[in-house]
């Protein structure tokens, strides 16, 4: 039987093995017995693709996925707004589904695939949902602009794949692509210029639907 | 330029680029994630550094000691900067609390240190271990309490008097047969910008540059250098995108500070932004105020009396909001007064918010005038057409430039069917009562000095160079539209330049006068390089004409790329004003209306629909001008719903210091908008004869909902926001 001592590891033990101690069972005992000036580990190694490249890195285990974009790899259009989970600025696609990207550990992705706007289309080349924005001015300061993109190209997808949200009525037959379906979803990306009417816009017309 | 004789017919009358659709010329680079805002200027040969910034945990009070030694010792720190090391430090023109530097605390996460590192996740965690040792004094936070104590501020020069009067409102109140007298609240709030403010500073000797986020280039300049005690010409400043202001980065903040002397201390560039949770209380808001409104009118539905006094606090030496400014000018009464008293309080520094006095000012008086208009059993369109003054009421010499209220509330309610609207509670749908609501929209057209440079180059480009700021307003697209108009050009042949402090002094971004002062100082300057054009070809400049891409004088033409020569040509000018904004009230109009719902089960209010009338001169872009529109009205929304700085008043803080507390609008609150501008120009504003609507979007918005939450539900609420709570007790039965 454990002790309850070594259940009793401080938050800042767990940071510092969380990478280690991934699906490994009985590994507490041993960050416990860990102290401050032994060797620990506070970096790892990772490898993910982002926007299609395979980006090698070795990590502070504390960095988030955000701050890796921006900080490490000067992919700087993930914004970061809160770094709470509180704005959406920072939503980065992860194996094509949505996340706010400081609210994870870098060292949670290994081998996964990233995609930030920057890989969605670039100055000369956009992606229709970049165009649908430029054309309905979705946007004005610009800084939660990347989040809505990212979030609403994951939005339509996710209405593709039928997945229910909080307005959805019959779950029974298809998730339709409403304008209320819209906001709901996107009500996690918060726009202060509150260019949200003219979001709702840019999100409808590349979904080929009528408000 | 001198400005000072309202503009004749100019080359922007062509209209062939100004007031065109015209998408953001910076569009591609926002949505592609390409434009760059301040944390994110990277030189790969720098080694950047990280300052997390430290906020006082008290309100009021000394700070002791502060201990840094486990700080220091922190894996990665390179140097930990506390407000005692730097001493007291001179505080810059335009900011009421010190930024940096001293043992006093004077509010909550007031910045007292700043740890360096070489990763953000070093210095974050390093911050965590300085020790603070502080004597805490009593403090006044609670506004309610303080009220009894405001005084009557000294009037600041160039800034309204806190107090005017005309005629005798008391004895014109007392005799008046219908009157109302009510006091309204409007809460703290917060600017909530989605780029927290942040900077990166790079010293190189005794020279200093700075990336940062702000709104007025040269205001930042001057008070960054006073508050370092460095001369201002070694200061280099660039903020050439910024994630939002809205009178948030009008004002020099603590990240820059932190940045600059990090950065001295690590001896290497430094980066700092603000987190989240400390912009609340570390930066400015828009105070909260008291407001108490008396009308009296004649059964004829004519206002013979009126009164706004309103109350609000700051920190020593801090100012007012003047929440009373708009009842000077909005509508007629010969008998008026207004007063507005400052209390003090110790919370963070009180400032200008997006419209700061109109905002919460006609949040309470718009309430105001619909609840007189019910007494009077009058239509609030009516009340407010037939209460139209052309003229200021307190100065009646004094003739608006041009004022169109009345038309923008007529087309708003014939577009919006205010003929819908019933008694209040009659309407329902379902679970929902429905109401309408109007608000009339008043904010005053301010004219700042404003510069900008424009060259000619042998490619036939325009390049235009200003320290003007495009916090999402659209600036960049307005002065290049502005730019291509006076030149004959198409706008791809004109790029522009904004926010670095080596480019000429413009307005800056803020009370909206920036787009209107901005694209004027731009039209001096083009006026100057056609000048040199005209001179340089041997043209006379009376009737040279500029048209696709060619100068014109009788059957003389040249292609600009050709006049330019190999050097290139200049033209610099600053426009600057004379007294039409005195001889004239120039003032920008409009009227909101909106529907509600409010479910008669739970309380709960949901905006169906929005439209907003402007009437603000010429709309140098429809798009952008559309846009500040609406999100100003979104703002709006927030205001009437659910945004406030909840206060702490025994320890002195605002409790929801983050996105998670301080509800701001999310998509799913926010419908469908309409926005009409009225087409006009105002040739006493500048040679655009334009305005601004930046502000006046938001002005009224709050009122009209909080009026549709009457029509729908007979309760009045007369204290932001509009919680269910404040509705609950007073909604129907349900069966
Ligand atoms: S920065 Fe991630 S949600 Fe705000
Ligand atoms: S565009 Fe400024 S926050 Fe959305």
């Amino acid at each position: 039987m454990q002790s309850l001592i070594q259940l009793e590891i401080s938050r800042r033990d767990l940071l510092i093995s969380s990478a280690a101690t991934v699906a490994v069972s009985g590994v507490a005992a041993e960050a416990a017995a860990q102290s401050p000036g032994n060797a620990m580990t506070y970096t790892t190694k990772i490898s993910f693709t982002i926007n299609g490249e395979i980006r090698d890195l070795d990590v502070d285990n504390r960095v988030t996925l955000l701050d890796v974009l921006r900080e490490h790899l000067h992919l700087t259009g993930t914004k970061k707004g809160c770094d709470h989970g509180q704005c959406g600025a920072c939503t980065v696609l992860v194996a094509g589904r949505r996340i706010n990207s400081c609210l994870t550990l870098a060292v949670m992705h290994e081998g996964e695939q990233i995609t930030t706007i920057e890989g969605l289309g670039e100055p000369g080349n956009l992606h229709p949902m970049q165009a649908a924005f430029v054309k309905h001015d979705g946007f004005q300061c610009g800084y939660c602009t990347p989040g809505q993109i990212c979030s609403s190209v994951a939005v339509l997808e996710e209405i593709k794949a039928d997945i229910p949200s909080h307005v959805t009525g019959d779950l029974t037959t298809q998730v339709q692509l409403t304008p209320g379906e819209i906001r709901e979803r996107m009500s996690g990306n918060i726009c202060r210029c509150g260019a949200y009417s003219n979001i709702v816009d840019a999100i409808t017309e590349v979904a080929g639907t009528k408000t | 330029m001198q400005f000072d004789t309202p503009a004749a017919t100019n080359p922007i009358d062509q209209l062939k680029v100004v007031g065109r659709p015209i998408h953001r010329i910076d569009g591609q680079l926002k949505t592609t994630g390409r434009a760059m805002y301040a944390y994110e200027w990277h030189d790969p040969n720098t080694p950047y550094a990280y300052g997390y910034p430290v906020g006082a945990a008290i309100a009021k009070g000394r700070i002791k000691s502060i201990d840094v030694s486990a700080a220091k010792k922190a894996p990665g720190v390179l140097a930990v900067v506390t407000t005692l090391d730097v001493g007291e430090l001179k505080k810059g023109q335009f900011n009421t609390a010190k930024l940096f530097g001293g043992d006093r605390v004077q509010h909550y996460h007031q910045a007292i240190a700043v740890v360096v590192a070489q990763t953000f996740e070093q210095a974050r965690a390093a911050a965590a271990l300085v020790r603070v040792d502080y004597v805490v004094e009593k403090g006044a936070f609670d506004l309610e309490k303080a009220k009894d104590s405001a005084i009557e501020p000294a009037a600041k020069p160039g800034e309204a008097p806190p107090d005017t009067a005309v005629g005798d409102f008391d004895a014109a109140f007392a005799s008046a047969p219908v009157t109302l007298d009510e006091t309204y609240t409007t809460p703290d709030q917060s600017h909530c910008m989605m780029e927290p403010h942040a900077s990166i500073a790079a010293w190189n000797g005794d020279k200093l540059t700075v990336w940062t986020s702000s709104q007025m280039i040269d205001w930042w300049r001057s008070d960054l250098a006073t508050t370092l005690g460095i001369d201002k010409e070694k200061l280099h400043l660039m903020s050439p995108f910024i994630g939002g202001g809205f009178g948030g980065k009008l004002f020099l903040r603590a990240d820059a500070v932190l940045a600059a002397f990090g950065a001295k201390a690590a001896g290497r560039p430094v980066k700092v932004a603000l987190p989240r949770p400390l912009m609340a209380n570390n930066t400015t808001h828009r105070p909260a105020t008291i407001q108490r409104i008396r009308i009296g009118a004649g059964r004829d539905g004519r206002i013979a009396a009126i009164a706004h006094e309103s109350w609000s606090g700051d920190l020593p030496g801090g100012g007012l909001e003047t929440a009373v400014n708009q009842t000077r000018l909005l509508y007629a009464g010969a008998h008026r007064m207004t007063a507005m008293r400052l209390a003090t309080l110790d919370l963070a520094e009180g400032n200008a918010m997006r419209a700061p006095g109109e905002a919460p000012g006609l949040m309470a008086l718009e309430i105001a005038i619909d609840e007189i208009a019910e007494k009077l059993d009058m239509d609030p369109v009516q009340f407010r057409i037939l209460n139209d003054t052309q003229v200021d009421p307190e100065n009646p010499k004094r003739p608006f430039s041009h004022r169109n209220l009345i038309g923008c509330l007529e087309v708003g309610a014939e577009r919006f069917g205010w003929s819908q609207r019933g008694r209040p509670g009659a309407r329902r749908d379902g679970n929902w009562l429905i109401g309408l609501g109007v608000a009339a929209a008043f904010r005053n057209n301010l004219l700042i000095p404003s510069g900008a440079r424009v060259r000619l180059d042998r490619e036939g480009i325009v390049t235009v160079e200003t320290d003007m700021t495009d916090i999402g307003t659209g600036s960049y697209t307005i002065i290049a539209q502005t730019a291509a108009e006076m030149l004959g050009l198409p706008i791809e042949k004109v790029a522009v330049h904004l926010g670095d402090s080596h480019f000429p002094v413009s307005a800056g971004s803020g009370g909206q006068f920036g787009g209107n002062c901005s694209t004027a100082g731009v039209y001096a300057a083009c006026v100057k390089l056609r000048e040199a054009i005209a001179q340089k070809l041997g043209f006379n400049s009376d009737d040279v004409v500029f048209e696709n891409g060619e100068v014109r004088s009788g059957n003389r033409s040249v292609r600009l790329a050709e006049a330019a020569g190999s050097d290139g040509l200049v033209g610099e000018d600053t426009i600057q004003w004379g007294d039409l904004s005195e001889t004239h009230q120039q003032s920008t109009f409009g009227a909101h209306f909106v529907e509600v719902g409010v479910d008669v089960a739970t309380g709960e209010s949901r905006i169906r629909r929005m439209l907003a009338v402007c009437a603000a001169g010429r709309i140098l872009n429809p798009i952008t001008a559309r846009s500040q529109v609406i999100g100003a009205m979104t703002m709006g929304v927030g205001g009437a719903l659910s945004e406030e700085l909840a206060v702490d008043t025994r320890s002195g803080f605002f409790v929801n210091h983050d996105l998670a507390g301080y509800e701001v609008p999310v998509h799913a609150d926010i419908p469908h908008q309409e926005v009409i501008f009225m087409d006009e120009t105002d040739p006493m504003s500048s040679p655009m004869k334009a305005k601004g609507v930046g502000e006046l979007g938001l002005c009224g918005v709050s009122a009209a909902i909080a009026n549709a939450i009457y029509n729908a539900t007979g309760i009045r609420v007369r204290h932001y926001p509009i919680t269910l709570d404040k509705l609950i007790g007073g909604l129907p039965d349900v069966a």
